[in-house]
């Protein structure tokens, strides 16, 4: 007892070297801290001038800042919702098919297969889904609202380019695939070995094996996957600005040429035009938009540190 | 009589039949026919005016699965007929989910080439209307905005990955960690507002020029290198510090010359996918760095072209000749994939030859 006392008290040298270095570390640390800050600072500063601002200034029809932004808000949410209704169950089988159905060897370059598709720009993505998707998606379009036009969300009259919010949630599905896709797959294949087993053991099809094993395990990390994914369809931008054909109002409808448009692309096409307090306008737009993605990301940053044991989903 | 009561026994509880092996092989084959079938008697009727690739391939998909699900229902039984329904959804989705990625490709590639000549890659766009001119000013200036990005975040990222492991303890420590995520979740364009409400307060707000888009993009950055170091810092192996350490080495020291050189194949493999994905971001360059149509090798003053913007603009603003602009923002598009894939398949490269010695 006596002697551990004496040598905590021993205070150890303070190399000089030391000191410089982990001040360093410390610095760059603390600047992290200062940057976000800043960013949200910053960004509320540039903001203010807008929700003061007269509503003649924010909008044509001037009905004021907040009357221009639902809708956005309401565009935004609504495209990330439908581009995750279909990202979410074919993410979830290509994962599944990487980490229990395809070949061990071949599952690695499957699975780098589908990293590329994360690493494509989001503008080459736009240009694809303009001049690639909408034209093939249009002909589709024309006959569902032909023969489905009294359900709300087929309503008429069809777009005839095919820009519409549908094609844009496609494209988002695409985009945010491969990020949904990696984390589950790397939660499905640290399944615990003996679960697996033990279900086969028990006479599971490979199916029943994976409804009852590596689902329930995998679901808080599916959970926390799914809402990366919208958080990155939620502030994605040039894919949105270029392929839709945008309006500023709320509607439910797919296949029309009036569609809601996104904050994010809103800010893209506008901003180089912008001048006054229309700057300030789209900066506080932007500053929701952050607010939103935070929202939803710490949801998915609280779901995944509940449970710790998969250290590998970042 | 023993026999037969046996006998009624196993008529009671037949044993599983199965499908003869290569069933599905054939009924693969059967619904991939009948669906280029269906879809080649479309092209010939003219309701399609050529064969549609993507069409059959969902079709032959669909066909197969529910001709597979219920053939084995009625051999099988439900549970292995719902297990081979799940084979089948799965696999199809991977399928699927290869349709888009094959197709950007093919499209990037055979429009791409049009205009991947030696015009694209050695003249700008000034003066230039209608055909001809090409992406020299966008490629520079992409290379200088992504280059100064890298020289701002890689000692912040790094230096701050070795705070968090090697000095980092408490409240601080774990903030940190969380706003590294937080930083993650921005959205592209709202680091680009932040980099054009920053430099607006000091510059007016019509300041447009490179740096501004380099930070930006660093905002984007950093938190990607940080990840990554961190990651490669913790599977250094304990041992290695605590022999540094015992022979009397500062703790810098260790850091420098013994963590750092271990895990350096993972950190610049981190650092390259990081680089690979800033170099395709469009926004926050659209806001803060603007558009220009000739070369402009200054960071800090007048607006420069970016290849992705480039891209975005040829397509935007298409002139009377609207297939030259056309070509050249898919040349430009092809030439933005070729960096990225180059970039990430030497990541993967460098990861495996430079993979830390002792761990694992």
């Amino acid at each position: 007892m006596e002697t551990q006392v004496a040598v905590s008290r021993q205070r150890p040298q303070r190399r000089l070297g030391d000191v410089v270095f982990s001040g360093a570390a410390l610095a760059a640390g603390i600047l992290i801290l200062v940057s976000l800050a800043a960013v949200t600072i910053f960004l509320i500063a540039q903001s203010l001038p807008a929700f003061s601002a007269d509503p003649s200034d924010v909008s044509k029809d001037g009905r004021g800042f907040w009357s221009y932004v639902v809708p956005l808000v309401f565009g935004t949410v609504w495209a990330a919702a439908l581009a995750l209704l279909f990202a979410l169950p074919l993410s979830i089988g290509i994962a599944l098919f990487i980490s229990h159905y395809a070949p061990r060897r071949l599952a690695l370059t499957l699975g780098y297969v589908i990293d590329l598709l994360a690493a494509v720009p989001s503008v080459v993505f736009g240009l694809w889904g303009i001049t690639v998707l909408a034209p093939a998606m249009q002909p589709i379009y024309s006959s569902v609202v032909e023969s489905l036009s009294w359900i709300p969300l087929f309503a008429g009259p069809v777009s005839g380019t095919g820009r519409t919010v549908l094609t844009v949630a496609i494209v988002l599905a695409v985009m945010i695939l491969p990020i949904i896709t990696a984390l589950s797959r790397e939660v499905f294949l640290q399944t615990p070995r003996l679960h697996e087993e033990a279900a086969l053991a028990l006479g599971a099809t490979r199916w029943e094996m994976i409804k009852m094993a590596v689902l329930p395990f995998g679901r808080p990390g599916i959970i926390s996957a799914t809402m990366l994914g919208l958080g990155r369809a939620l502030g994605e931008t040039m894919a949105v600005a270029m392929v839709l054909s945008p309006s500023v109002i709320i509607s439910f409808a797919l296949m029309t040429s009036q569609n809601p448009t996104t904050i994010a692309a809103n800010i893209a096409l506008n901003f180089p035009e912008a001048s006054g307090v229309g700057v300030n306008v789209l900066i506080a737009t932007g500053l929701i938009l952050f607010l939103i993605t935070l929202l939803v990301n710490s949801l998915a940053r609280f779901i995944i540190n509940r449970r710790k044991e998969f250290s590998g989903a970042n | 009589m023993t026999v037969t009561s046996t006998g009624s026994k196993v008529s009671a509880h037949p044993p599983m039949r199965r499908l003869p092996r290569g069933t599905m092989w054939a009924t693969l084959a059967l619904s991939a026919l009948l669906s280029a079938g269906f879809f080649t008697l479309l092209m010939f009727s003219g309701s399609t005016s050529d064969f549609n690739i993507v069409g059959t391939v969902i079709v032959a998909a669909v066909i197969y699965v529910a001709l597979s699900f219920v053939m084995s229902r009625l051999v099988e039984g439900r549970r292995r007929s719902s297990d081979r329904l799940a084979t089948g959804l799965v696999t199809s989705a991977f399928v699927v989910a290869l349709l888009p990625l094959i197709s950007l490709v093919w499209t990037a590639v055979s429009n791409g080439l049009n205009r991947f000549d030696a015009e694209f890659f050695n003249s700008s766009m000034r003066n230039v209307v209608g055909a001809g001119g090409g992406g020299l000013h966008a490629i520079i200036g992409t290379l200088e905005i992504t280059a100064a990005a890298t020289v701002i975040s890689v000692p912040i990222g790094i230096m701050t990955a070795v705070y968090l492991v090697e000095y980092g303890r408490g409240r601080l420590s774990r903030m940190i960690t969380t706003l590294v995520d937080v930083m993650t979740g921005i959205p592209s364009i709202v680091a680009g507002l932040f980099a054009f409400a920053l430099f607006a307060l000091f510059f007016g707000p019509g300041i447009r020029f490179g740096i501004g888009g380099a930070v930006a993009l660093s905002v984007l950055m950093i938190p990607v290198v940080v990840r990554s170091t961190e990651e490669m810092l913790k599977i250094v192996p304990n041992e290695l510090r605590e022999a540094s350490l015992a022979l009397g080495v500062p703790k810098w020291a260790t850091v420098v010359k013994v963590v750092l050189p271990t895990a350096i194949g993972g950190i610049i493999t981190g650092v390259m996918i990081a680089i690979s994905r800033i170099i395709g971001e469009t926004a926050p360059l659209l806001i803060i760095a603007g558009m220009s149509t000739s070369m402009n090798y200054n960071l800090f003053s007048d607006r420069m072209a970016t290849l992705p913007v480039f891209v975005y603009t040829q397509y935007s603003n298409q002139g009377a000749d609207t297939q030259a602009y056309l070509d050249r923002a898919w040349a430009g598009a092809l030439v933005l994939i070729v960096i990225v894939m180059v970039l990430n398949i030497l990541a993967r490269i460098l990861s495996k030859v430079l993979a830390p010695k002792g761990s694992r």
